[in-house]
């Protein structure tokens, strides 16, 4: 009897690896390709340079008034000077140490949940999402103990987080109830949740806004008067909360019927298999779809300029026509963009970490 | 092993009755006045063609499938649409699935404790106990904290087995548990279940495995089209059967 000698492993062949390969693959793999990638370095030294001439080398950096400004490039002077409004709005400036300690309460707050090793995370996260809230609210808005800020003084970044933050924590939650109610077995809740999504994603954000703003004082008796970024708030979630429930009912339709026999067999009820089994596959599933809607929410949050609401967007389009400041909207809406930017990097980079954390190989 | 090796007596008491039992989807009748007893400890093994409603019988027995007509009794409760009967019956029948149907999330221990945790409230460690205690007896406690789509078939359906067993159920139900392996895979995870059958569970199968049902059956039952053809001991079932279309089908199956 021959016993079979197999062959041993080659490397591949090396004009495939390595940088030229790389090089030869994405940008010189053909004729066009390698037109393209001329084109491309074109157009980079056309409108990179003239763009680093403005925002770096010709910029004015220190100084107090337009005065100091040179001709020629942006003059960052003018952001120094607002910032402080773009970040705070109207915010007493004395009490403004309380917007600081609530968002250095929050990252601290949630930080021990980023760590891996932690025990009892779920029950320290919960407690967390419980606890948070209430004190966000005091520190922010006052009550006992602390000088109440009507939130008609609130703005600049500090009211776009506010609005996206809350949106955000309320709508998902919603959502997947939405999502789950939108496929249960009972037809008078399916009509009721399938009424509500079709609803919300038939009418533009801005006309809930206004809506929420001008219609429903009219049909209130007059002695109630509910808060304006109360009843903002309460628009944004209901309005995303119909997306986030789209988004998660395709994760849900991805579930094999298996997962759900499988639960049902071992005995676990409804919620049980679905807050055990089948929203964690789901969800994760679904989470480019979820923090796409959420990018969108954080950047439609500017749209509460429709109910007088500055948020950092309006704050700095206030500041642009001052003025003191005529002339400087272009640093203005520059300094807008990278702040957006910034925040919706962030998110769009932690999903992608978080994907990849959950994964646990091959389905099923 | 020869023939009937595990040959053992029964228990009087009735664990599964199905009497009368009609299904239909739709217009389409799959099941048709079905009726079947299991006593405690029996080995059935049930095969067909495909489309037989051999599987649609074992999973209207934990109701995974409702049946239309006829009465289902499972250790003494009625199957009914009362969620309360059917959750009290899923508790006590485990069930393993053709294509494993492990929770791809969840590492392999962890699949094995979750139901004895949250449907029994059984504390963490002791769940965690029980469920080594059904790896080690598949033969896999090295993977327990390995994830299912790390695992071979065998391995996964190996897993889905000690998942079920941790729920200590008194009736276990096979829907073709080898049909999705390679071949290289079917013995391994049809020798843990000729343990399982040596331990005096109460099983039923659905299989085209036809060493399996002569080593371990205790009654074969022949399906096609919805009905019972034909039940017997596995050695007569074999050697001489009755009916005309059971015949075909062994000659199908056997000579090949």
């Amino acid at each position: 009897m021959s016993t079979h000698v197999f062959k041993p492993d080659l490397p591949p062949p090396t004009l495939s690896v390595g940088v030229v390969g790389w090089l030869r693959a994405n940008l010189f793999s053909n004729w066009f390709n390698t037109l393209l990638t001329a084109l491309a370095l074109y157009l980079i030294w056309v409108t990179v340079p003239p763009l680093i001439q403005w925002a770096f080398l010709d910029a004015t950096w220190s100084g107090s008034t337009r005065s100091d400004c040179a001709p020629g490039g942006a003059c960052w002077v003018f952001i120094q000077n607002r910032f402080a409004q773009f970040m705070y709005g109207f915010y007493p400036q004395g009490l403004r140490w309380r917007v600081d300690l609530t968002v250095i309460l929050a990252v601290a707050g949630a930080a021990p949940l980023f760590v891996k090793a932690m025990p009892r995370k779920l029950v320290y996260g919960l407690a967390y999402l419980l606890v948070y809230p209430w004190l966000a609210f005091w520190l922010l808005h006052g009550g006992p103990g602390l000088e109440v800020v009507p939130t008609s003084q609130w703005g600049g970044l500090m009211l776009t987080l506010v609005i996206a933050v809350v949106g955000i924590a309320g709508a998902m939650p919603l959502g997947v109830l939405l999502a789950l109610g939108r496929r249960s077995d009972m037809p008078a809740i399916r009509v009721i949740c399938v009424t509500f999504i079709e609803f919300w994603r038939g009418v533009p954000l801005i006309t809930v806004l206004f809506m929420s703003s001008v219609m429903l004082p009219l049909f209130l008796p007059e002695q109630i008067t509910i808060d304006k970024l109360l009843r903002a708030l309460i628009a944004v979630i209901l309005f995303e909360a119909a997306y986030i429930a789209e988004v998660v009912r395709g994760g849900l339709q991805a579930i094999p019927k298996g997962q759900y026999e499988a639960a049902g067999a071992l005995g676990l009820g409804y919620w049980r298999m679905m807050g055990l089994v089948i929203l964690p596959q789901a969800l994760k599933l679904v989470i480019p779809g979820i923090v796409n809607t959420f990018i969108a929410l954080f950047k439609d949050t500017s749209l509460v300029i429709i109910i007088g609401l500055f948020d950092l967007f309006n704050s700095i389009h206030q500041a642009t026509v001052d003025p003191a400041w005529l002339g400087f909207a272009i640093e203005g809406y520059v300094f807008a963009a990278l702040v957006y930017w910034i925040f919706c990097f962030g998110m769009s980079r932690y999903s992608m970490r978080l994907e990849r954390r959950l994964h646990t190989g091959h389905k099923r | 092993m020869t023939e009937n090796a595990l040959k053992h007596t029964l228990g009087d008491k009735m664990m599964i009755e199905l009497s009368g039992v009609n299904k239909w989807y739709g217009e389409f009748h799959v099941l048709k006045d079905i009726n079947l007893s299991v006593r405690q400890g029996e080995r059935i093994v049930l095969c067909g063609p495909s489309g037989s409603g051999k599987s649609t019988t074992i999973r209207c027995i934990n109701r995974l499938e409702e049946h239309q007509q006829g009465r289902i009794v499972v250790d003494g409760v009625e199957l009914t649409s009362d969620l309360k009967h059917i959750e009290a019956i899923r508790r006590e029948v485990g069930m393993v699935f053709q294509h494993f149907n492990l929770f791809p999330h969840l590492t392999v221990l962890q699949n094995c404790t979750l139901a004895p945790m949250w449907v029994r409230n059984m504390p963490k460690k002791e769940a965690d106990e029980v469920a080594m205690h059904y790896l080690n007896r598949v033969r896999i406690p090295e993977q327990a904290n390995k994830y299912p789509g790390q695992l071979s078939g065998g391995q996964q359906q190996r897993v889905a087995i000690a998942r079920a067993l941790c729920m200590k159920p008194k009736i276990m139900l096979f829907d073709e548990p080898t049909s999705a392996l390679d071949p290289e895979m079917v013995k391994e995870v049809l020798d843990t279940m000729i343990q399982l059958a040596e331990s005096g569970m109460t099983m039923l199968c659905v299989t085209h495995e036809m060493g399996f049902a002569r080593t371990v059956a205790d009654r074969v039952i022949f399906m096609d089209k919805g009905e019972i053809i034909e039940q017997a001991p596995p050695e007569a079932f074999f050697s001489n059967p009755q009916n005309e279309r059971t015949k075909t089908f062994l000659g199908q199956i056997l000579n090949h």
